[in-house]
């Protein structure tokens, strides 16, 4: 048969393509292994569990779409979370990334020495791990909180907010200590690529017709870094989805009323504390879904920068 | 910085708009180092400055002792701190080295070698840069558990190997090594062993000196919170974990708790001090291609 000897071509010279390349092979190895094994095994078998219902000692039973239906009807918490999760990431996503921007671009036109500090100035929070902790004094709920005290100094309050217990406050407080944080491997990757746009560009837009800085902006230094945009929204977008850490250890978990709660502190609840692995892995699911669809329509926005 | 060229002469530049962008720059500087200047000043003041009514930001007497008052909270402690500090390191260095070697030697066939199946890989691993560890954290749990490295550090280290913006980087980086020079070292009879180990390694060395950064930067400040789910032994605990222990400990501790913070902050902003302008270069080198 014709096909089938066709077929039966391109797999021999599949299987010849692949003994001619047997060291790409042993080299990838060792990563992939460990890849498949902790990343992309583990999103499969969320997805799996995700119908199911398993609490680690019984097998899994599957429940189909039960486990969604209870997040979505009767889990009135996980709707808090999710409130808060896309309010917090509506907030910060966007306004992280395009501070990230500003900033390496401000930079950017400062001598060396200057950047250098600079950098480190607003990119040292993002790496200093604890230090966030800090934050916890500024906003202590007793007088020697330095936020109560200035205030109580200054007249404007007569006795100390209980800031991190305080439902209209920690939400607040998370995106602002969330802010300091966010200048990370985006704000580097910005900064090393405004350093990489082509200076004759400029010149070549001179003559075209770029009239100011906000055009030079739009029409020349925003489409070079294309890359580093989208990079740096991938990074932005998984962070701002992903609060919970600072959340647990701030404000405390769970918080007062669910204030500061988001789908991943409701996630670490189920997933860690009460063993409802099928029902965590739903929570896992649907984070993941948002992520992956935030991602593509931001794709599509960076897609019309400079147009 | 080798980057740095010098500006031509740009255009109908406004003075009102520069200098007011530049006092927001300021400002916003401030903020940000206003926490971290909180941190090193509180390490060095005295129990009484500490609790200071309104509070001071600057250090007046600066003193020690929050230092010694550390060492013998430890010195009483069953696990010796050098415990902590051991495991720590040990993580962090097996960790980076692992990762940096393991990550470097699939991003060259990746970046490099046409094999059968190398877009599907990679393109897995640009996925994955869009989910956070959070999402696969219980399958990983069961996963670690079945490998039965539960109270292991290989808990922490194993997964650590596969982090995924390493790898991304190093292939990104990997491709502008010309390949003229890889045809030439396969000619004089290089395998590709060779040429990954003796002729890419040493050429993209600012690409993984980068990986270093942000392998240890990950290693150094998230181990505690991967550790305290998959260890349960106080003599395998990291340093963050002992650290957030005296954290709960209230406000009799605060001056030892200072002190801590600033250690732990420390090193990563130390390690990106000394490497800052490689970071940059592999950055902006790397191009970050789709």
């Amino acid at each position: 048969m014709k096909t089938n000897s066709a077929f039966q071509g391109k797999f021999g010279r599949l299987g010849s393509d692949v003994k001619k390349h047997k060291h790409a092979y042993m080299l990838i190895a060792p990563y992939f292994l460990i890849f498949l094994t902790f990343t992309v095994f583990p999103v499969l078998m969320s997805v799996c569990l995700s119908f199911t219902s398993y609490n680690m000692l019984e097998p899994p039973k599957w429940v189909g779409w039960q486990n969604f239906a209870r997040l979505f009807v009767q889990d009135d918490i996980f709707l808090i979370a999710l409130k808060n999760t896309l309010l917090f990431a509506l907030i910060t996503g966007p306004i992280s990334y395009m501070a990230c921007f500003l900033f390496a671009w401000l930079i950017n036109e400062l001598r060396p020495k200057l950047r250098a500090v600079l950098t480190l100035i607003l990119y040292a929070p993002s790496i200093s791990g604890n230090t966030y902790l800090i934050w916890q004094t500024l906003f202590a709920s007793d007088s020697y909180g330095y936020a109560n005290s200035f205030l109580i100094k200054w007249g404007m309050i007569l006795e100390p907010i209980q800031w991190l217990q305080d439902p209209r406050f920690v939400l607040a407080i998370l995106i602002l200590v969330q802010l300091w944080l966010s200048l990370g491997t985006s704000f580097l990757a910005f900064i090393a690529g405004l350093q990489n746009v082509d200076r004759t560009l400029y010149e070549a837009g001179a003559i075209d017709g770029v009239r100011n800085r906000w055009q030079e902006l739009w029409f020349i230094t925003l489409p070079a870094m294309r890359p580093q945009l989208l990079f740096g929204a991938v990074i932005q977008i998984t962070l701002a989805f992903s609060v919970a850490e600072i959340s647990i250890y701030m404000i405390g978990f769970p918080s007062v009323d669910y204030a500061a709660h988001t789908i991943v502190t409701h996630l670490v609840d189920y997933g860690s504390i009460r063993f409802e692995m099928g029902y965590a892995s739903a929570i896992a699911t649907v984070l993941f879904t948002i992520m992956f669809v935030t991602n593509l329509l931001t794709r599509k926005l960076l897609g019309k920068v400079g147009e | 910085m080798k980057l740095t060229l010098k500006m031509p002469k740009r255009l109908n530049r406004s003075w009102a708009v520069d200098i007011l962008l530049f006092l927001l720059l300021g400002g916003i500087a401030f903020f940000m180092a206003l926490p971290l200047v909180f941190t090193i000043s509180n390490a060095f003041k005295p129990i009484d400055e500490i609790f200071v009514f309104p509070p001071k930001l600057l250090v007046r007497n600066p003193t020690f002792k929050n230092f010694t008052d550390l060492v013998n909270i430890f010195s009483d402690s069953w696990v010796p701190f050098s415990r902590y500090v051991f495991n720590t390191f040990f993580i962090a260095i097996v960790g980076t080295v692992g990762h940096v070697i393991i990550a470097s030697a699939a991003a060259y066939p990746l970046a490099k070698i046409k094999f059968p199946g190398r877009n599907i890989l990679f393109n897995m691993v640009v996925m994955s840069l869009m989910f956070t560890a959070y999402v696969t954290q219980v399958p990983n749990y069961m996963t670690i558990s079945w490998l039965h490295l539960i109270n292991t550090y290989w808990a922490i280290i194993l997964p650590s190997f596969g982090m995924t913006l390493g790898l991304y980087l190093m292939k990104q980086f990997m491709e502008q090594v010309p390949d003229s020079l890889l045809e030439a070292a396969k000619i004089d009879g290089a395998s590709e062993y060779r040429i990954f180990w003796q002729i890419v390694m040493p050429i993209v060395k600012p690409a993984w000196l980068t990986l270093v950064i942000f392998s240890l930067q990950n290693l150094w400040t998230n181990g505690s919170v991967t550790s305290h789910k998959y260890i349960y032994s106080e003599q395998l605990k990291t340093v963050d974990y002992v650290f957030g222990q005296i954290a709960s400990g209230g406000l009799v501790r605060t001056g030892p708790v200072s002190a801590v913070t600033l250690l732990m902050m420390a090193v990563p902003i130390t390690v990106f001090i000394v490497t800052q302008s490689n970071i940059i270069q592999t950055m902006s080198t790397s191009g970050l291609k789709e």
